[in-house]
C-alpha cells in the first residue's frame, strides 16, 4: 500500500481570489473541521507539499508564480482548484488580464466549484485528490521498474 | 562491554520507534491543547514513509552527503552515550552533527535556507554553554565524564545538580525546536522563512532529517534520565516519568508561546547557563 494517501501535505496559493475561498481553506484547519485528523498539514513550502490548493483565477501577473510552485513540488503531486474563479475564471473570466481557470496554466486534478467553496467540499476534493495521488504514485513505480529493467538489460547486453 | 553493545543495539533499534511514537503523541497533545482531535499516533511514521516514496529533488549532490553525515553523527552521538562513553565526546559529536546540517543548508544557496542556517548557528551559540556546563557539572559531582561511571554512583545527581538540571530543561526547548525558540525551522506553516533550514530538503533527505531528530530527542531525554540514576528500580521508574514530564512540558511551552527573536533566545539561554549552571557549579566546587 502506498503511504502518499496517509500524509498529504498541502500548499495553498491565492491567485487572485477575493479571500472568500482562502478563509474557507483555512477553516479546514480549525478545530471545527481539523483536517490534521487525516495527516494533512499546511506547509508553506512547495518542496514539502503533495497537494497544491489554488484559489482565484490566473492572470498575467501570477501565471509564473503558479507554474513555479507547481514545478517545485516533487512527484507525485495533485492540484486542486478551489472556487469557481479557480475552476473557470468565474465572474472575472472576461477581464482583460485574466487568463481563465488554473487549468489554463497547470494540469488540474480536482475542481471545487462554489462561491465561496464550502469547507466540506474542499475536504471532499482533497480526499478525491488522494485517489489521484495514489494512482500517480503507482505510475511512478511502474516507470521506476521499467527504468531498472532497461538498465539491467543494458548491463547484460554489455556483458 | 557486553552491556554496552546490547544497549547500543537497543538504542539503534528502539530510539527511532520510541522517538517517532513520542512525536506522534506530541502531535496529538498539541491538537488537544488547541481544541482539535489530532492525527493518529503513528502519523510521524506515515509522514516519513510517504517522504521515502516522493521524488527526491536536490539542489546539488553534496547536499545529500552532508545530510547523511548529519544523520550518522546524530546516531553516533546517541551510540557513544548509551555505550557509556564520555559526556564530552558525546557533546562534541553532537556539535559536529549540527554543523553538518548547517553546512547542508548553506550548500543549497537558497536565501531561506541560508537565513535558517544562520539562525541555527545562533541557536547553537545559545544552547552550547549550558550543554557543556551539564557535562562539567556531572564531572564536578561524580569525578568522571564517563556515563558508565555516572550510572554506577549510588547518589542521585539531581539534588546537588538541581540548578544544572533546570538550565538543561531550559535549553531543551531550543534543542527540541519548540516555540518560542524554533527560530531556524518550524513544523508550523507560514513562518517567515518558508521552512527555514529545511526549505531545500525534500523526499528521502527530509525523511532522514526527521528520523535523525527522533534519535536526537531520545538521546536528549537520556541526559534528563541521567540526573535520576542511583541504581535502584524506583529511581529508574521516576527518571523515565520525569523524561516524559519534561517532554510534556516542552509541548506545553510550545503551545503557550509565540516565536521570539534570536536575541531573546541567546540572552535567556546564556543567563540560564550562567545563573543556574554557574551558581550550581560554584556551590559544588566549594562543597
Amino acid at each position: 500500500m502506498s503511504y502518499v494517501t496517509k500524509s498529504p501535505w498541502i500548499i495553498h496559493y491565492d491567485g487572485s481570489s477575493c479571500n472568500g475561498c482562502d478563509i474557507e481553506v483555512l477553516a479546514c484547519l480549525t478545530p471545527m473541521y481539523d483536517v490534521e485528523r487525516f495527516g494533512i498539514i499546511n506547509t508553506g513550502n512547495p518542496k514539502h507539499a503533495d497537494v497544491f490548493l489554488v484559489t482565484g483565477a490566473v492572470n498575467e501577473q501570477n501565471k509564473g508564480v503558479v507554474q513555479q510552485i507547481y514545478e517545485q513540488m516533487p512527484e507525485p503531486k495533485v492540484v486542486v482548484a478551489i472556487g469557481i474563479c479557480a475552476c473557470s475564471g468565474g465572474i472575472f473570466r472576461d477581464c482583460y488580464n485574466v487568463l481563465g481557470g488554473i487549468d489554463t496554466v497547470i494540469p488540474v486534478d480536482c475542481y471545487v466549484p462554489g462561491c465561496a467553496a464550502r469547507p466540506e467540499a474542499i475536504i471532499d476534493a482533497v480526499v478525491k485528490g488522494l485517489g489521484v495521488l495514489a494512482e500517480k504514485r503507482a505510475a511512478m513505480e511502474v516507470k521506476e521498474d521499467k527504468a531498472e529493467l532497461a538498465a539491467e538489460t543494458e548491463v547484460k547486453q554489455n556483458e | 562491554m557486553l552491556t554496552a553493545i546490547v544497549s547500543v543495539i537497543a538504542y539503534l533499534i528502539l530510539a527511532p520507534l520510541i522517538g517517532g511514537f513520542l512525536a506522534g503523541l506530541d502531535r496529538i497533545i498539541t491538537a488537544r491543547m488547541q481544541g482539535r482531535f489530532g492525527p493518529p499516533v503513528l502519523q510521524p511514521f506515515y509522514d516519513v514513509l510517504k517522504l521515502r516514496e516522493k521524488e527526491n529533488i536536490t539542489v546539488n549532490r553534496v547536499q545529500d552527503f552532508y545530510v547523511i553525515c548529519f544523520f550518522i553523527f546524530v546516531v553516533v552521538t546517541g551510540g557513544f552515550f548509551f555505550a557509556g562513553g564520555s559526556l564530552l565526546l558525546v557533546i562534541f559529536t553532537l556539535t559536529l552533527a549540527s554543523v553538518f546540517l548547517i553546512v547542508a543548508a548553506f550548500s543549497s544557496g537558497s536565501a531561506y535556507a541560508q537565513i535558517g542556517a544562520e539562525r541555527e548557528l545562533l541557536q547553537m551559540m545559545a544552547y552550547e554553554p549550558m550543554v557543556l556546563l551539564t557535562a562539567v557539572g556531572f564531572y564536578a559531582y561524580m569525578g568522571s565524564f564517563r556515563v558508565d561511571d555516572i550510572i554506577q554512583g549510588s547518589n542521585m545527581p539531581l539534588i546537588p545538580l538541581v540548578g544544572i538540571f533546570a538550565g538543561y530543561i531550559f535549553i531543551l526547548t531550543i534543542k527540541f525546536r519548540k516555540s518560542p525558540f524554533d527560530l531556524s525551522m518550524s513544523h508550523h506553516a507560514h513562518q517567515e522563512l518558508v521552512a527555514g533550514l529545511k526549505t531545500e530538503f525534500s523526499g528521502r533527505t527530509l525523511a532522514l532529517i526527521e528520523v535523525a531528530h527522533w534519535y536526537e530527542n531520545i538521546f536528549l531525554l537520556g541526559i534528563v534520565f541521567l540526573f535520576f540514576v542511583n541504581g535502584t528500580i524506583l529511581m529508574t521508574v521516576i527518571g523515565i516519568v520525569v523524561c516524559l514530564l519534561a517532554y510534556f512540558l516542552e509541548i506545553f511551552i510550545d503551545n503557550s508561546f509565540a516565536r521570539m527573536k534570536w536575541q531573546v533566545a541567546l540572552n535567556s539561554a546564556w543567563i540560564a547557563a550562567l545563573v543556574l549552571g554557574g551558581i550550581n557549579l560554584f556551590v559544588i566546587m566549594i562543597g
